[in-house]
């Protein structure tokens, strides 16, 4: 069992009820990654199936969201490959384009 | 009387004088050697002895810069005044765009007496104003692959402060060709982002944190989505402090570690700095194999238009749609009219103003009903597959995805999308009613 922070930024709370900051235990019997936490948000977290291309484009993040692990860019910490610590914070942010 | 007649030690004495004269003279010039005017001194003061901006020698170094800013917008005009008053040489406006009414509750350096005057000329006034010094200098084009760089190349470093992906990878990727660091934000609602990319040829580009764009239905502009004026204002004034920070030379490439500042307003206001990827091997623009270049860019072979998409909202044909006038026509608005009228705007839009008994559900809302009539008729009783239906957002473009998604999954069939939506009407029908 892990327990961890899940923050949806940058406009994404709307498919999440409008709430920006989750707290979500995930069991496994291994190691539990940034990839199952993915699997468990769309699965059990957006309140409507149709808004899950909002978050996932072919198996992935869809491109303009940002993911942060404790506040640095997954691409650093092994993105879905990083395994999940009690404690850790982790952000999907959208990109904003207006100006 | 003669110069003979003149005493020996008056002429000496006469010599002396001259001497020093010569003397006080280059004294007083030497003193006017200064690096900057007495007026320069009182003017940039306040900053110069703050220690880290390296005093006189600092405001030199942003007296000897040029920067340019694409956008006097709500991120461009909260920047501008912030850079010519801290002395930098030269600045640049690039914006090609007027000024609207809907734009001054952010776009500080325009006023209601300037709707309808470029932002750029605008921007220009005020600053020029605010300080003589500087060298103002306008582009009142919108940027594109073929003047990008004719532009560029004057300036040591670029601020983008656009609005649509598609100027935010042609800003970074020229940028990268001429070797500039660029100050990049952008804002929605109530949150903000702020970056520097391709700092000194070697921290990511744009393409490296975003190598694929996201897909144009995700992407929401500030008409689009509304914005807080201070809060992508707060924004707009970090730009400054970091486009200072640039010219300070503060970052170094010891130092400077890529980052992504994220603000939000809401609920309690907020500034997170994220620790982001470096420049990536693999990146089209920066990488070690770019296909991004100058000339590539230039020839129009880096087609902007195509990578970043467009939505396309022109599914209804042309006898599915009427304009404002044939549905003032074929509505009585003071009576219940015959047909249902149906607002897709978004509630808290169709809130500010709509037409009366209309009935208001989103594109999104009649999406999730997946063409159950029951559900659509627990929101609109009187709605049945005979129904005529006119569908109205506020610019035409939902209306008709409305008005497919009616005819399509409902079965509705007599549907009619009405051109150019609320706002049309408005113009050409009833300006008494609130546009916002």
């Amino acid at each position: 069992m892990v327990n961890v922070k899940v923050e949806f930024l940058g406009g994404l709370d709307v498919i999440f009820g409008k709430q920006r900051t989750h707290k979500v235990s995930l069991s496994g019997e291994s190691d539990v990654t940034v990839g199952n936490l993915i699997d468990h948000i769309v699965d059990s977290m957006i309140k409507n199936p149709r808004d899950k291309d909002v978050f996932i484009e072919n198996d992935t993040i869809r491109p303009g969201i940002l993911t942060l692990i404790n506040d640095t860019d997954w691409e650093l910490e092994g993105e879905k490959e990083y395994v999940l610590e009690d404690g850790d914070i982790v952000s999907f942010t959208s990109t904003l384009h207006g100006g | 009387m003669g110069i003979d007649s003149i005493p020996e030690d008056v002429l000496l004495e006469l010599e002396a004088l001259r001497r020093e004269n010569t003397a006080l003279k280059q004294k007083l010039s030497s003193q006017s050697e200064l690096p900057m005017s007495l007026e320069e001194f009182r003017r940039y003061g306040r900053q110069m002895i703050v220690e880290e901006t390296g005093g006189v020698e600092g405001q030199l170094k942003l007296r000897n810069a040029k920067v340019l800013v694409i956008g006097a917008g709500g991120l461009g005009c909260p920047c501008l005044p912030y850079l010519v008053g801290a002395g930098v040489g030269q600045v640049g406006i690039v914006d090609n765009d007027v000024i609207d009414t809907s734009n001054l509750h952010r776009q500080v350096l325009h006023d209601s007496t300037k709707v309808g005057m470029l932002k750029c000329e605008s921007a220009k006034e005020v600053l020029g104003k605010l300080n003589p010094y500087v060298q103002i200098n306008t582009y009142p084009v919108r940027l594109s692959y073929s003047n990008a760089f004719s532009i560029f190349q004057n300036y040591d470093i670029v601020l983008d402060c656009t609005d649509t992906p598609l100027t935010r990878y042609l800003v970074s990727d020229v940028a990268v060709c001429l070797g500039m660091t660029v100050v990049s934000a952008s804002g929605l609602g109530s949150e903000g982002q702020l970056s520097i990319l391709n700092f000194a040829s070697a921290g990511p580009c744009y393409r490296c944190f975003y190598p694929v764009p996201p897909p144009p239905s995700a992407v929401s502009s500030c008409q689009e989505g509304g914005v807080i004026g201070p809060c992508i204002g707060l924004v707009g004034v970090m730009m400054a402090v970091e486009t200072l920070k640039i010219l300070l030379n503060i970052y170094t490439l010891d130092n400077f570690k890529p980052f992504l500042i994220q603000y939000s307003g809401l609920p309690n206001q907020t500034l997170r700095t994220f620790k982001m990827r470096g420049r990536q091997p693999s990146c089209k623009a920066c990488g070690e194999e770019r296909i991004i270049t100058r000339d590539t860019i230039e020839a129009g072979e880096v087609n902007y238009e195509a990578f970043c998409g467009a939505r396309n909202y022109n599914v209804c044909s042309p006898e599915e749609r009427i304009n404002v006038q044939e549905f003032e026509n074929s509505v009585s608005l003071d009576g219940k009219p015959r047909q249902i009228l149906l607002d897709v705007r978004p509630h808290h839009h169709y809130k500010i103003s709509h037409l009366p008994n209309t009935f208001n559900l989103t594109v999104k809302e009649l999406r999730d009903m997946e063409g159950d009539m029951s559900l659509l008729q627990n929101k609109i009783p009187d709605i049945h597959n005979e129904s005529e239906v006119l569908v109205m957002c506020r610019y035409g473009n939902d209306s008709q995805l409305a008005t497919r998604l009616l005819k399509d999954k409902f079965n509705i069939m007599k549907v009619k999308d009405v051109r150019g939506g609320f706002f049309k009407y408005i113009d050409d029908i009833n300006p008494s009613l609130p546009k916002y």
